[in-house]
């Protein structure tokens, strides 16, 4: 008897270290990549942006040190396109929000006894992803075209100004920037409202709620993990973007992004600590964003 | 909606011609019904017969094919779910998982702006004894806590009209019995109009005025709980509230105020006024409570049904009372139920027994023993497929 209990207590005790060696293992390609491709770039990156020019140097070229003041300057040069990013970021962030909700709602909820009808609206959200990004935005550009149909029939609706354009302006960029992370915003509110019990509705309206209040006491908190993943995954990548703002694409000399600054900087003035400085700057802003946003809206189980 | 107020007392219910079909299905063929205003009305049905629909149509969640509703003389057939004076306690709970029970409670309060929701919300919680779990999410609640709050929930609003769908099953008998009193005397203190569904029989003839049994779509019959045990009108109310032992036969004499069955021999008298039909092939039956086991032969008189010799085939003890099944001679098995008071014989399996009851103890039926389908209604391909080949075999037979 005793014996017996022995044996399994070795047992039980051998059981989880033995699972945790297994987990460990399995971990392990995961973490080496980690520290491969992002602990090193960031630590390296950390670098570049407090490096100083190198005394007797040629452009591009910079020693190893501690210049604090790399921050404070890009700081000020660029402030205005800082800001402007986060601007651009969060309008595309709401217009993307206001378009897909509904559409993810009739899809997710509306749509539900019509299968065949679901699959299709998604697959005419998934179907741009087939086609580069870089082409779409390009066509976007065709159809915002000062020469375009568009255009015109606008001008001749007396809804634009005759001398007025399109391509190079603000409304552009955030146009493109919604357009371009509308499937990103409208996949996790569809996988959430997707699996919204429609008998939480039916109890709001039995309690007296318009379809109204409903929607606003039962509806939108159900989903709001959605909302969050859909956020994070458009204001994220729309901060950072330096596709839509950029002169070839859809941006003009006004709307430049913070993307398209450190572009610049690496590409063209090989000011390689001024273009560190400024990434960090804007992860560290979107870290803090995000986690105050994550923290308001209750749902921290995301991160 | 009694806008920024507490119903002052119930409303009446009336349902005219109501009817709900679902694609390929109808769940409600035609129900006419007049539920008085601070009356306690119970729906009883077995499983799938359509109650849930009905309080559904009631509450507006679903919309009706044909027919009208009334609250309180004013026709809402049309009217949206969430202005009419109607709340429900949902068989599934439907209890807000993002919200605490204490604001799930006072959901419906602040749709109405009323007072001092969180005290009311508060007095709910703690007629379902649950005040002290208010902070707490749904999900953190057993199955039964949740049904509690479910009620609570509902009785906050004091609506003209309460509708239950099934809002004690999930709870233990002991809990059950305090809830069922405790709904009793909220609908009573303040006049309110239950219409509440269960499957529990018990639970339906102690609790309510009326009662109300259903059957694939249809009322079968309505009426005070005794009335509806003493003098069922169909075999399905006879069977479904409590058990029944039922007979047919033709109706072989009349008298001034009885008539006379044959059953394959044996003579059944039952009195008039308790029978639904006095002439023809009728069903007649006797609950099993009535009858009286005896081991001899009983003396024959005018006041008595006797069915007999038979034998005991199954004798279960049940604690209060002892359940016999006694096989007779073309007339069946037969359920006795006997009290446990130590005063009637005690029998066992395989005894010879007589059974008797009093003339004024049987009742008649309104329509006929479906006798069991002699021919199997199977049509799935197997049954159909043995059919031909038994006729098929037959005809070889002959040949
Ligand atoms: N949306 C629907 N579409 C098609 N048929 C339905 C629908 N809702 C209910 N039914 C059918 O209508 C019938 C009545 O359903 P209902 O929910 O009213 O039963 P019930 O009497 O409440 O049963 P239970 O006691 O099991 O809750 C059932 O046969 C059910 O299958
Ligand atoms: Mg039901």
């Amino acid at each position: 008897m005793a014996f017996s209990a022995f044996a399994t207590a070795t047992a039980t005790e051998q059981a989880p270290r033995r699972a945790s060696k297994v987990a460990l293992l399995l971990l392990l390609p995961g973490i080496a990549y980690l520290m491969l491709f992002f602990l090193v770039p960031l630590f390296s990156l950390v670098i570049t942006s407090l490096q100083a020019p190198a005394e007797f140097g040629d452009i591009g070229e910079f020693d190893n040190a501690f210049r604090w003041e790399n921050y404070t300057t890009v700081i000020g040069q660029y402030s205005a396109q800082i800001l402007r990013s986060f601007l651009y970021a969060v309008l595309a962030t709401i217009f993307a929000l206001l378009f897909s909700y509904p559409l993810a709602y009739f899809i997710g909820v509306r749509a539900r006894p019509y299968p065949l009808l679901q699959k299709l609206i998604l697959v005419m959200v998934i179907a741009p992803f087939f086609i580069s990004f870089l082409l779409r935005t390009l066509a976007w550009k065709q159809i915002l075209s000062d020469e375009s149909p568009v255009v015109a029939g606008l001008k001749a609706l007396s809804l634009l100004a005759p001398d007025a354009f399109l391509t190079g302006t603000p409304f552009a960029v955030v146009f493109g920037l919604t357009y371009n992370f509308i499937p990103f915003m409208t996949l996790p509110l569809y996988a959430s409202l997707e699996r919204l019990d429609t008998r939480y509705l039916e109890a709001g309206s039995d309690l007296y709620s318009t379809p109204f209040t409903t929607f606003r006491t039962v509806t939108i908190p159900l989903s709001m993990p959605g909302i969050v993943s859909g956020v994070l995954l458009t204001f994220i990548p729309a901060a950072g973007d330096y596709v839509n703002a950029s002169r070839e694409f859809l941006g003009g000399t006004g709307t430049t992004m913070i993307g398209n600054v450190i572009e610049s900087n690496f590409l063209i003035s090989l000011n390689y600590p001024a273009a560190a400085s400024l990434s960090i700057i804007l992860m560290a802003v979107i870290l803090v964003l995000v986690t105050a946003y994550v923290k308001r809206s209750g749902t921290e189980d995301l991160l | 909606m009694a806008a920024g107020g507490f119903a002052e007392a119930g409303a009446d219910l009336e349902l005219v011609g109501l009817q709900k079909r679902f694609p390929g299905f109808t769940a409600i063929e035609e129900l006419n019904l007049t539920i008085p205003a601070g009356s306690f009305f119970a729906l009883l049905g077995p499983s799938g017969c359509g109650k849930t629909t009905t309080l559904r149509l009631v509450a507006g969640l679903e919309e009706v094919t044909a027919g009208r509703i009334l609250i309180g003389g004013k026709d809402v057939t049309s009217t949206k779910a969430y202005q009419r004076p109607v709340n429900t306690v949902f068989q599934s709970y439907a209890l807000f998982p993002h919200m605490s029970i204490i604001d799930n409670v006072a959901f419906g309060l602040r749709r109405r702006k009323i007072d001092d929701a969180m005290g009311k919300a508060h007095e709910a919680l703690r007629l379902v004894e649950l005040d002290h779990l208010a902070a707490r999410k749904p999900s953190q609640l057993s199955g039964g806590q949740q049904q509690r709050v479910a009620l609570a929930r509902a009785i906050v609003n004091r609506p003209a009209l309460l509708l239950l769908d099934e809002p004690l099953g999930a709870l233990d008998l002991k809990l059950r019995r305090q809830m069922q009193l405790e709904l009793k005397s909220v609908q009573e203190e303040v006049g309110l109009t239950f219409l509440h569904v269960t499957h529990d029989q018990e639970e339906a003839m102690t609790m309510a005025d009326t009662v109300a049994v259903m059957n694939k779509g249809r009322i079968e019959q309505l009426g005070a709980p005794a009335v509806l045990y003493e003098l069922p009108r169909t075999v399905f109310v006879a069977n479904f509230l409590g058990q029944s032992n039922l007979f047919s036969g033709q109706v072989v004499a009349e008298n001034p105020d009885s008539i006379s069955v044959d059953i394959d021999g044996t003579r059944i008298v039952v009195p008039k006024a308790r029978a639904h039909r006095t002439s023809g092939h009728i069903t007649v039956g006797v609950r099993p409570e009535k009858l009286i086991l005896a081991r001899e032969a009983p003396v024959e008189s005018a006041d008595n049904n006797i069915l007999g010799p038979g034998r005991v085939i199954d004798v279960s003890f049940s604690g209060v009372s002892t359940q016999y099944l006694i096989q007779i001679p073309l007339v069946g098995t037969i359920v006795l139920f006997a009290q446990n008071m130590g005063t009637g014989p005690i029998v066992g399996e395989g005894a010879e027994v007589w059974v008797s009851w009093h003339v004024e103890h049987g009742f008649g039926l309104d329509d006929e023993v479906e006798t069991g389908s002699r021919f199997p209604a199977d049509t799935d391909t197997a049954t159909l497929a043995l059919q031909k080949r038994h006729a098929l075999m037959s005809e070889l037979g002959e040949d």
